[in-house]
Order: C-alpha cells, then sequence, then structure tokens
C-alpha cells in the first residue's frame, strides 16, 4: 500500500500540524479544505487513506464520507474522522457512516500516527 | 220509673246499640263480608249528618221565626246532588286516585302539596266547627233539660254542664274506639259509617212520628192543618228574594266543603255508582225530613204556651201531650242528629290536625330516624286520638263560653260561611289549571278574615271581643270598615253581607293571585291531575291523551332530558305530524317515542311510569316522580359539571403539552449551543495541544519553525480567551445582570476610539465617515455602544471581500432617534441569512476568521439593554447594519434610575 494521504480539514492551523507529524513519517499528505468539492479532491488525489473533518464549510464530513463510500473506487478506502464536538452520538454517526476510524479532537500527535499506521496495515 | 230515668234507660240502650252495629260492621268488613256494607243506600244515608240537630230541632224554630225560609237549607243540598252530580263525581274521583283524606288534603294536594294551606284550611275548619258542635251539645243539653222540666218526680234540676260534658266524653270515646281502629289508607270506617247510617234512619223516623202524630192526632187531619197554616203568620212572612238566593247558594256550598260532609261523601265513597243512587235518593230523604216542619211549627206556635222555645217544639209537643214514648223517640232523633254530626266531625278534623299539624310538627322535631323506625303508626294514631279529644274538649269549652243562649240557626249559618271560603279554592282546583297556591293561599286568607270579622267575632255580641266603638264607627274609626257594613253596604243582613263580601274579595284574590304568579312544577301537574281527572279513560297497553297533556309532558321531559333536548324532539314530532307550533298529538306513536327517550335517561320502569302518571294514571304519586326527576336534573347538572371539568383537563393537558414542546425546544437549542461550544473550543485546543506536543518532541526544528509554531500557539490562546469572554459577556447580558455605566461623550469621539479599537483605517480597508453629523451628544453606556461599534467594523474589516474594502458610517437624528448605519462594499450576507446572523454561533460563509460567531449576538443583547436595536439593511450593495437608538431614555441601573 501507497503512503499517500487526504487530509479534508478547514483549520489551516491543524492542517499545518498533521501535515508536519505525517510527513515526518514518510506520507505524502496531500490538503483539501472546503466540503463541497470534496469528492472530487478525493478522485483527483486518489489517495490511499483519507482523514476527513466533520464540520466543513459546504458540506459535512458525513455526507463526504457516504460519498466515498458509494464510489465503487474509494469504497474500501480507510477513512480517520476526525471531530471537535465530542459527543457519543457523533460517534455513532461516524461510524454509521462508514468510518473506519473516529478520534477526537484534540488528539496526541502519537495517536494520530498510530491510528493512521494501524489503518494504512489493513 | 220516671220518664226522665225511662230517657235516661233507652239512652243508654240505644248507645249499646250503636256500639254494637259499629263493632259488628267493623268486624264484618274486616273478616271481608258484608257487601252489604258498602252499598248505596247506607251511603245515602250516611250523607244524612247534614241534618244536624239544628235541622232536627232547629228547623222548626226557623220555620217559626223565619217563614219558609228553612226550605233553603235543603234546597241547596239538592240542587248540588242534582244539578251538579259531575261535579261530586270529579270530586270523588280525584278524592279516591289521590287518596285524599280531608279537604285540607285535597286543597294542599291539588296545590303543590303545600303544607301551608293545609294548615290554613285546617285552622278555619276548627274555628268554624267548633260553635255547630257546641250547638249539638247544647241540643241535647237543652233536649234533656226539657224533659227534666216537665217531669214533677225530678226533684232539682240537672245541672246542665255536666250533661254536657257527659256527652262530650261518650262522644270522644266512641269516635276514638271507632275511628282510629286503623289508619287505612282510604280513611274508611265502616262502623262509624253503618252506625250513622242507623242514626239516620232514626232520627228521620222520629221526625216523621212527631209529624204524622201533630197533624192527625193534634190538628185534626191534613185540611185543618192547611187551614192553620194559612191563618198563621208563617204564611204572611215576606220572603227576601237576595236572602233566598243567598241562603241556598250558601247550603249549597257548604254542602260541599264542610270537612264532616267532604267525610262522607269523598273519603267514605267506594264507587260511582253510589253516587248515583244518592242524588236522587238523598233529596228524597231531605224532602220527607222538611215535610212536616211548618205543621209542627204552625201547631207549636199555636197550642204551646207564649214564650216557649220553638227550636223545642218537635220534643215540648209531645211531652205536652203526655206522649212519653213519641217523646222518648223524638229525644232520641235529635240525640242521633247531634251525635253523628260530632262524630264525622270529629273524625274529620282530627284527620286534619293529625295529619297536617301534629304529623308535621312530631316529624321535625324527632327527625327522619323516627321514621325509619316505624312508630310513625303508633305516633299518628295517638295523634288522632288526641285530636279528638282535643276537638270535643274545645266544643264545650265553646258551649260553656257562650252560655247556651244564642239561637240554633245562627250558629250553623256562621259556620256555613266560614267553611264556604273553601270553595274557590275547591272547585278552582277542579275546574282551572291556571289555578295556584298563591292564589288559593291569598284567596282563602281574605275570605277567612273578613268571615272572622264580619260574622265569627260580632257573632258574640257587642264588646264580647269587638268592641261596640268599632260597630258603630269601623275600625281605627273608619266608617268604610264596619263589620255590619263594609264598604259601605249599609242594611244588608249580616249574613248575606258577610258571605258577599267574603266571597267576592276571596275569588277576587283567588283569581288575581292565580294569574300574577307562576306555578310549580309540581302544582301544573296536581292540577292537570285534578282538572283532567275525567279526560281520559284508562287505556291499558298503549297511551292516549288530550292535547293538554303534551304541556305536562313537555314540562316533564325538560326535566329530564334538557330543555333544548326535549323541545328539539317534541318540534320534531309536530312537524312530522304536521301540526303548528311545538307541541305535537299525544298520538300513541309519539308516546312510544318519547316514553324510549325517556328511558334513556331514567331506565324504561320509571319513563313508563312518568309518561303514565301524566297520561294514564299508573299507580306512582307525583311525589315519587318528581324525586326521580329531580334526581335526574341532579345527575345532569353533576355531569355537566364533569364534562367542563374534564374540558379544563383537556385544556390544562394541551398547555402542558406545549410546555413541554417548549422545553424540549430549549433543550434542543441548549444541547446545540454546548456541541458549539465544544467545537468552538476543542479547534484552538487541538492546535495549541499539536504544536506544543511538537515544539515538545521534535529536536530538529529550525529557530523559524519554533518561532511560528510558538506564535500559533499564542494566537490559538488568544482566540480561546476571547471566546471565554464572549461567552461570559453574552451570559451575563442575557441572565439581565449587566450593570449599564452611563456616561455623556459625543458620537464622534466614540466612533474615534471604536475605529482604533478595531484595527485602524488603513491596509486596503477604508472607512468614510461625515464628520458634520456625528456632532451628537450621547448619555448612555458609551463603552457598551463602543463594543457593538467595534464588532460592526471588525466584521465589515473581516468579511469585506472587496478591492479595496470601503466602510461608510453614516448618522442622522430625526425624531429624538440616533441611527448609525454600517454599510461596506462587499458582498453582503445572503437574503436567506439575514433572519439568523443575530443567533449565537451563526458564521456565515466559508471565509475562515477568527471570531466564534457571537459577536452580533452580543450586539443585539447590548442593544436591547440600552434600549435601541440592532437591524441588518437589505437592498444596500455590500453588508449593512443599521444600530437605532433613542436619545432620551431613562436607564434602569442597579442604583435605579438614572
Amino acid at each position: 500500500m501507497g503512503k499517500k494521504v487526504l487530509l479534508i480539514e478547514d483549520e489551516p492551523n491543524i492542517i499545518e500540524a498533521i501535515s508536519f507529524i505525517l510527513s515526518r513519517d514518510g506520507w505524502e499528505v496531500k490538503t483539501h479544505a472546503n466540503g463541497h468539492d470534496a469528492m472530487e479532491a478525493v478522485r483527483r488525489r486518489a489517495p490511499d487513506l483519507i482523514i476527513l473533518d466533520v464540520m466543513l464549510p459546504g458540506k459535512s464530513g458525513y455526507d463526504i464520507l457516504g460519498e466515498i463510500r458509494e464510489d465503487e473506487d474509494y469504497a474500501a478506502t480507510p477513512v480517520l474522522m476526525l471531530t471537535a464536538r465530542g459527543q457519543t452520538r457523533d460517534r455513532e454517526l461516524a461510524e454509521r457512516a462508514g468510518a473506519s476510524r473516529y478520534m477526537t479532537k484534540p488528539f496526541s500527535n502519537a495517536d494520530m500516527l498510530a491510528a493512521v499506521r494501524a489503518l494504512a496495515q489493513t | 220509673m220516671t220518664v226522665l230515668n225511662l230517657l235516661i234507660l233507652v239512652c243508654l240502650l240505644y248507645v249499646v246499640l250503636l256500639f254494637s252495629v259499629a263493632f259488628a260492621a267493623d268486624r264484618a268488613a274486616m273478616m271481608g263480608r258484608g257487601s252489604w256494607l258498602r252499598s248505596s243506600v247506607v251511603y245515602t244515608l250516611s250523607l244524612s249528618i247534614y241534618c244536624t240537630a239544628w235541622t232536627f230541632y232547629g228547623a222548626v224554630g226557623f220555620a217559626a221565626r223565619s217563614g219558609l225560609e228553612f226550605v233553603t237549607i235543603y234546597l241547596g243540598p239538592t240542587l248540588v246532588m242534582v244539578g251538579w252530580w259531575w261535579t261530586l263525581r270529579r270530586l270523588v274521583r280525584v278524592g279516591r286516585s289521590q287518596r285524599i283524606t280531608s279537604i285540607a288534603d285535597l286543597i294542599s294536594s291539588r296545590y303543590g302539596k303545600s303544607n301551608l294551606l293545609a294548615v290554613l284550611v285546617t285552622v278555619l275548619a276548627v274555628v268554624a266547627t267548633t260553635p255547630y258542635i257546641a250547638l249539638q251539645l247544647q241540643s241535647v243539653t237543652l233536649s234533656f233539660a226539657a224533659f227534666a222540666e216537665t217531669d214533677p218526680e225530678a226533684g232539682t234540676l240537672p245541672d246542665m254542664q255536666s250533661t254536657a260534658l257527659w256527652v262530650a266524653a261518650g262522644l270522644a270515646l266512641f269516635t276514638i274506639l271507632f275511628g282510629t281502629r286503623n289508619l287505612d289508607a282510604n280513611e274508611r270506617h265502616h262502623g262509624v259509617v253503618m252506625a250513622i247510617a242507623l242514626e239516620a234512619v232514626v232520627k228521620l223516623f222520629a221526625l216523621l212520628a212527631v209529624g204524622v202524630f201533630v197533624v192527625w192526632g193534634l190538628s185534626g187531619g191534613i185540611g185543618p192543618t192547611l187551614d192553620r197554616i194559612e191563618t198563621s203568620a208563617i204564611a204572611r212572612f215576606e220572603v227576601s228574594g237576595s236572602r233566598w238566593v243567598g241562603l241556598t247558594m250558601l247550603s249549597a256550598m257548604a254542602f260541599l266543603t264542610l270537612p264532616r260532609m267532604f267525610q262522607v261523601l269523598v273519603v267514605e265513597n267506594e264507587a260511582d255508582e253510589h253516587l248515583r243512587t244518592a242524588a236522587w235518593a238523598f233529596p228524597a230523604y231531605l224532602m220527607l225530613m222538611s215535610l212536616f216542619v211548618v205543621p209542627i211549627a204552625v201547631v207549636g206556635l199555636d197550642m204551646m204556651p207564649a214564650g216557649a222555645n220553638p227550636d223545642l217544639f218537635v220534643l215540648t209537643l209531645p211531652l205536652m201531650e203526655g206522649r212519653d214514648g213519641l217523646a222518648i223517640l223524638s229525644f232520641l232523633g235529635g240525640f242521633s242528629s247531634a251525635t253523628s254530626m260530632v262524630i264525622v266531625a270529629a273524625i274529620a278534623l282530627s284527620t286534619m290536625v293529625s295529619n297536617h299539624v301534629v304529623m308535621p310538627l312530631w316529624l321535625h322535631y324527632s327527625g327522619m330516624a323516627a321514621v325509619v323506625s316505624g312508630d310513625v303508626r303508633t305516633v299518628a294514631l295517638m295523634a288522632r286520638r288526641l285530636s279528638i279529644g282535643g276537638v270535643l274538649f274545645l266544643g264545650y269549652v265553646y258551649f260553656r263560653m257562650s252560655g247556651g243562649g244564642t239561637a240554633l240557626a245562627a250558629i250553623g249559618l256562621i259556620a256555613f260561611v266560614g267553611v264556604a271560603q273553601f270553595l274557590p279554592a275547591l272547585m278552582g282546583g277542579l275546574f282551572w289549571r291556571g289555578a295556584t297556591r298563591t292564589g288559593a293561599l291569598a284567596g282563602l286568607t281574605l275570605g277567612a278574615a273578613v268571615w272572622l270579622y264580619c260574622l265569627f267575632l260580632p257573632s258574640f255580641g257587642p264588646s264580647a271581643i269587638l268592641p261596640q266603638s268599632v260597630f258603630d264607627h269601623g275600625l281605627w274609626g273608619q266608617g268604610w270598615l264596619r263589620p255590619r257594613a263594609l264598604f259601605g253596604a249599609e242594611h244588608m243582613d249580616p249574613v248575606i253581607h258577610a258571605l258577599m263580601w267574603s266571597l267576592l274579595l276571596n275569588v277576587s284574590a283567588f283569581i288575581l293571585g292565580s294569574l300574577l304568579s307562576f306555578p310549580q312544577p309540581i302544582e301544573r301537574l296536581q292540577g292537570a291531575q285534578f282538572v283532567n281527572s275525567f279526560d281520559h279513560p284508562s287505556a291499558p297497553g298503549g297511551w292516549s291523551g288530550g292535547m293538554a297533556q303534551s304541556e305536562d309532558l313537555l314540562i316533564m321531559a325538560q326535566r329530564i332530558m334538557g330543555a333544548r333536548e326535549a323541545q328539539a324532539l317534541f318540534s320534531a314530532v309536530a312537524a312530522r305530524q304536521g301540526v303548528a307550533g311545538y307541541l305535537p298529538e299525544p298520538s300513541p306513536d309519539f308516546l312510544q317515542e318519547l316514553e324510549r327517550a325517556l328511558a334513556g335517561s331514567v331506565g324504561a320502569a320509571t319513563a313508563h311510569a312518568m309518561i303514565g302518571q301524566i297520561v294514564g294514571g299508573a299507580a306512582v304519586s307525583v311525589e315519587d316522580l318528581m324525586a326521580v326527576a329531580d334526581e335526574t336534573a341532579q345527575i345532569m347538572e353533576y355531569s355537566s359539571q364533569l364534562e367542563a371539568k374534564s374540558q379544563e383537563l383537556a385544556r390544562t393537558a394541551r398547555q402542558l403539552r406545549q410546555a413541554n414542546e417548549t422545553l424540549t425546544q430549549i433543550s434542543v437549542q441548549k444541547d446545540g449551543f454546548l456541541s458549539q461550544i465544544s467545537h468552538e473550543l476543542r479547534t484552538p485546543m487541538t492546535s495549541i495541544r499539536a504544536f506544543s506536543e511538537i515544539l515538545r518532541d521534535t529536536e530538529d526544528l529550525s529557530p523559524d519553525e519554533q518561532s511560528k509554531y510558538a506564535t500559533i500557539i499564542h494566537d490559538e490562546t488568544v482566540r480561546l480567551t476571547r471566546l471565554l469572554d464572549d461567552l461570559l459577556d453574552l451570559s451575563v447580558l442575557e441572565n439581565g445582570q449587566v450593570e449599564l455605566n452611563i456616561q455623556t461623550g459625543t458620537l464622534e469621539a466614540l466612533l474615534d476610539r471604536s475605529v482604533r479599537a478595531a484595527g485602524g483605517d488603513g491596509d486596503g480597508f477604508r472607512i468614510r465617515r461625515v464628520r458634520a453629523n456625528e456632532q451628537v451628544e450621547l448619555t448612555t453606556d458609551l463603552d457598551r455602544l463602543a463594543q457593538v461599534f467595534i464588532n460592526l467594523i471588525s466584521n465589515a474589516r473581516k468579511y469585506c471581500d472587496a478591492k479595496p474594502a470601503i466602510l461608510n458610517i453614516r448618522v442622522t437624528v430625526s425624531d429624538g432617534q440616533l441611527v448609525v448605519d454600517f454599510v461596506d462594499n462587499g458582498r453582503g450576507i445572503p437574503t436567506d441569512k439575514h433572519a439568523v446572523i443575530f443567533e449565537k454561533f451563526s458564521r456565515i460563509g466559508q471565509t475562515r476568521v477568527s471570531g466564534a460567531g457571537l459577536g452580533l449576538a452580543i450586539c443585539r443583547e447590548i442593544m436591547e439593554r440600552l434600549g435601541g436595536e440592532i437591524s441588518y439593511l437589505p437592498g444596500q450593495k455590500g453588508a449593512a447594519f443599521r444600530v437605532s437608538l433613542p436619545l432620551t431614555v431613562e436607564y434602569m441601573t442597579a442604583q435605579g434610575a438614572v
């Protein structure tokens, strides 16, 4: 499996932090900052793994995940979902939408790295 | 043996005979034998108690004093029996169907079972009858004295008063023995009636015997007697027309209303057919009784010494001639007349007194427990017995007080006028549905008062009760109130005078009172019962009735079904029958339909009984019926209350549901708010944590990188602090806990300060102002107003995407209102967001800028506190906000008004 990751996140500082962490682990990190054309970005970038924020301008992370799972080419792509709301209901929604993994902000860098590595193994 | 002793012995034997006959008759009736007890002959003979001692002795005296006028006393009842038999039949039928026990009972029953009426009738009856009973005692005493006078061997005259006392006591004993043996609902007394029938035969036989003796034995046959009459003073008496008519009417009325006559005529009546026989037989009896009155009077006047009492001619003529046997028979006749009247009068009065005075009082004071325990029968019998004793004692007392001087006939006529007062209420009740209790009370009271004042009290003589001055000058000196010349009607016969005025006022008050008052439902029902007693022969199976009953049915149905439903049903049926108005014909079909409708409310049996009561005369008392109806009305009242309560409950439930929905909505909003806060807090914290870990764990960071990441951490910390400040600020503003710091300053200075705080003018962001318009003095919380301005300027700086971005700040003052508009040249805010921009966390668009989306929410809260408002101005080129504020506002602060 290749090491190409697409980070869909609208908060510039968080993009910078995740990019820093993953790049140093050998990942090729591409970013996209809004919701409504996220699916095009996925197809263009053809990532091996996707990190997806829930609250995005334009379209919700759950809807984007639904589109990913409906697309034949990416239906099996591991998706790590990030949310800042951290309620039980959000976790359920993420799992039902087909998230491979779910993390609550704020997270520790080590956890983030471990989660990405684990997803890459599958 | 002297004649006196013989008389006493015969009397005692006669009394024993009467007791035996009464006893045997009662026994036979109890054993179920003796249909002869209930024959029309016995009924007719029992009516003869109309002929009292007054008639037996007094008629002759009457004839001797006033000529043929005595005939009126017989003429009245004859006219009633012959001409009014249908009235009598109605009376008898009503009496039987309503189980009437006395005339007081009948009148009270007709007018809604009013006990007040019953008491009034009872008192009047007792007052009118007491002198009459005294009269009977007097006649027995006088006739006994007549014997004693002629008996040479009787040493001293027997004490008249003790004779009367013995007679009264004996009569009381007889009446109590045979008049209160049982408490039959019909109040029929077979023994008493039988004894009275025997006495009727005895008195007729005695009078005829004396008559035959006088005509053929003394006068020498029919021819000489007629001659004697021709030459006597009696033939020359002028008959006064008014007095003749008046007395005939009076005796006719009294025949119906005397308590004792009512007792034998109505209460003791067994069957309608008896009335038919009596209609001719009783007038015949009266004719026989009057046959020899004139001959005896004429012969007596001729042959007896001057000054002899004509009232005793019947007795003294045989005695004078030495015919002791005939004299004793004559005495027995008078004795029979007196005793039969007293016995029946005592029974009738005691029934009234005990039923309408004693029992109600006893029930009132002993309470309901006694009714349940069953002493009622004992108490009722005791009350009846005491009443009999009381009535006879009253008669005796009156006899002693009056001294026995008044002429017999006068007392009789006074009593007649008294009881005649019952007639309007009685007849009105039978024939006029509109007659009411109020009318009956008014008529009776007024009539009784006039009778007392004009006839009864004056009868004791001047100065006895009424002082002489009242006779001469009227009550309180009012000439028109003289008892013998009421309303200036001078020179009239006292009896006719009293009769005319009392009945005139009685009838007028009765009619007026009835027309002016509205009858109670029970009165209407009873009225219908009495008035319609003949209109509907019982028709088993189906119902049938007259139009008049529809109204009663409607009244009843309204009480049970409610007014609207009942009227709807009646109108619907009337329309179907093609009858005009709302009252349908009471056809069998309609009655069955109504019965079914009522059955829905009160059950089938009750409904049938109710309709039967109005239409057919079923055996249900009206009281039962009204109780049922009242209960139903109560239930309906109760159920309508329940309905109102359940409506109230439903209303409360609805309000609770609404409150709950509001709470849920608030809860959802709160959850959303918390979720938003969580997001707004976690986002900067994510960056802070990530970069602080990078700084901590990464050893090979360049100084530029270190500096850059430290700056990010610093900026995100500032962002977090600002968010917390905003949240606290909003919370304080929303809870109204904010304390305003009121200061005065110019708008220009305030805007300068705000622009500076928002980052100033420059760097591709230009602010245009017209300072001449900003020279406005403000007295408000300047810091808070500046907060609003800073927010709006910052927003324009953040969100305005035009190059160059220009913000116009325009100031206008009109009508004491300061208006400051902030309009930029950017894209503006989409129309669909105008409504939500002032809500919390309502960030618009994709542009990421620092700020949690609480700014406009805070601005709105501040402007509200300051008494002004902030709004979005649509239709401008870019984003446009308007802040308006009254220039003169009294601010409420924690310290009070400033």
